[in-house]
């Protein structure tokens, strides 16, 4: 059976179900994201004092820097395939993939730095709640390199078979790995800076 | 969402100049970061430039400046269930418990008990 409305827009929304869905998803995400930072603002201003500098503010804003780039090859990946050129779409796939990686490389070390010098997230509420929202965003990008990594692969034969499906998909994936990098752009400066 | 090749090309330039304004964005993040302000005046500074940033990224990368009007809607109900989160802080502040609370009657009846 194939799936309604996956290349012609509905007439009464004016979208793909897709589309409607990733931003439906999305809506979810900023809700667990809006929870946690919630969280974050009653841990802080309940805090007789808070530590500062504590974190790498190079690897953050490299990080920062990672990401940012991350989503200008993302959406370029998307455009490439609108304009038909699937060697660049490739190559702008694979460049958002290892950028990704990149960033988790970089995470991988700030993390082992802390589990050295005894900064668990038992030791304080600040490093709870630091690995707890950076925690949960690495997983976020664990999730979008599984995404990425499908369509490098596998979902490739979409493209053979139906690209406007194939481009469209790849649409949705941009869009949940741009909210992605948003949170970032946030959770840096209260993390890092602040 | 556009799909004419012409219209693809001229977007690709605002990608790439939305992508370096990005990268400036974090450097004055970083730069402001020196300076040292009062918290207020660093957190709001910071917030500012994060805001400015992702506003950015949701309405050029992510093509919210032209959308349809339920991508809206499904934001707006979005953004009413942010606020309701971020205000929830505020009732914290707002309880009783472990605070104290005087007796009745006040320090007469607190001198005798037996009365």
């Amino acid at each position: 059976m194939n799936i309604p409305y996956t290349v012609e827009e509905r007439p009464d929304t004016g979208l793909t179900n897709g589309k409607l869905g990733i931003w439906l998803f999305l809506a979810s995400e900023v809700m667990l994201f809006g929870a946690l930072f919630s969280t974050y603002i009653i841990l802080r201003t309940g805090a007789p004092e808070w530590p500062h500098g504590e974190l790498n503010v190079v690897l953050g804003a490299i990080n920062t820097v990672i990401l940012i780039s991350s989503s200008v090859t993302m959406v370029m990946a998307w455009a490439s395939l609108k304009l038909k050129d699937w060697a660049k779409h490739r190559l702008y796939l694979i460049a958002t993939f290892v950028l990704a990686g990149v960033f988790l490389v970089n995470k991988y070390f700030e993390y082992k730095d802390h589990f050295d010098k005894g900064e668990t997230p038992a030791h304080s509420t600040f490093t709870a709640i630091y690995f707890t929202l950076t925690g949960l965003h690495g997983l976020h990008i664990l999730g979008g390199m599984v995404v990425m990594l499908y369509f490098l692969g596998p979902g490739t034969k979409l493209w053979k078979k139906n690209p406007d499906q194939f481009t469209n998909r790849v649409e949705y994936t941009g869009l949940y790995w741009h909210f992605v990098d948003l949170v970032w752009i946030f959770l840096f400066p209260i993390l890092y800076l602040l | 969402m556009h799909s004419d090749a012409a219209e693809i090309r001229k977007s690709v330039r605002t990608y790439m100049l939305v992508g370096a304004a990005l990268l400036v964005f974090t450097g004055i993040t970083v730069g402001a970061n020196q300076f040292h302000f009062g918290v207020p005046v660093a957190v709001t500074v910071a917030l500012i430039i994060a805001t400015m940033k992702g506003s950015m990224v949701a309405s050029i990368f992510m093509h919210l400046s032209h959308e349809k009007k339920w991508i809206y809607g499904a934001l707006l109900l979005t953004v009413l269930g942010f606020l309701i989160l971020m205000t929830v802080p505020i009732f914290t502040t707002m309880d009783t418990i472990g605070q104290h609370v005087p007796a009745i009657g006040g320090a007469a009846a607190a001198e005798h008990p037996g009365h």
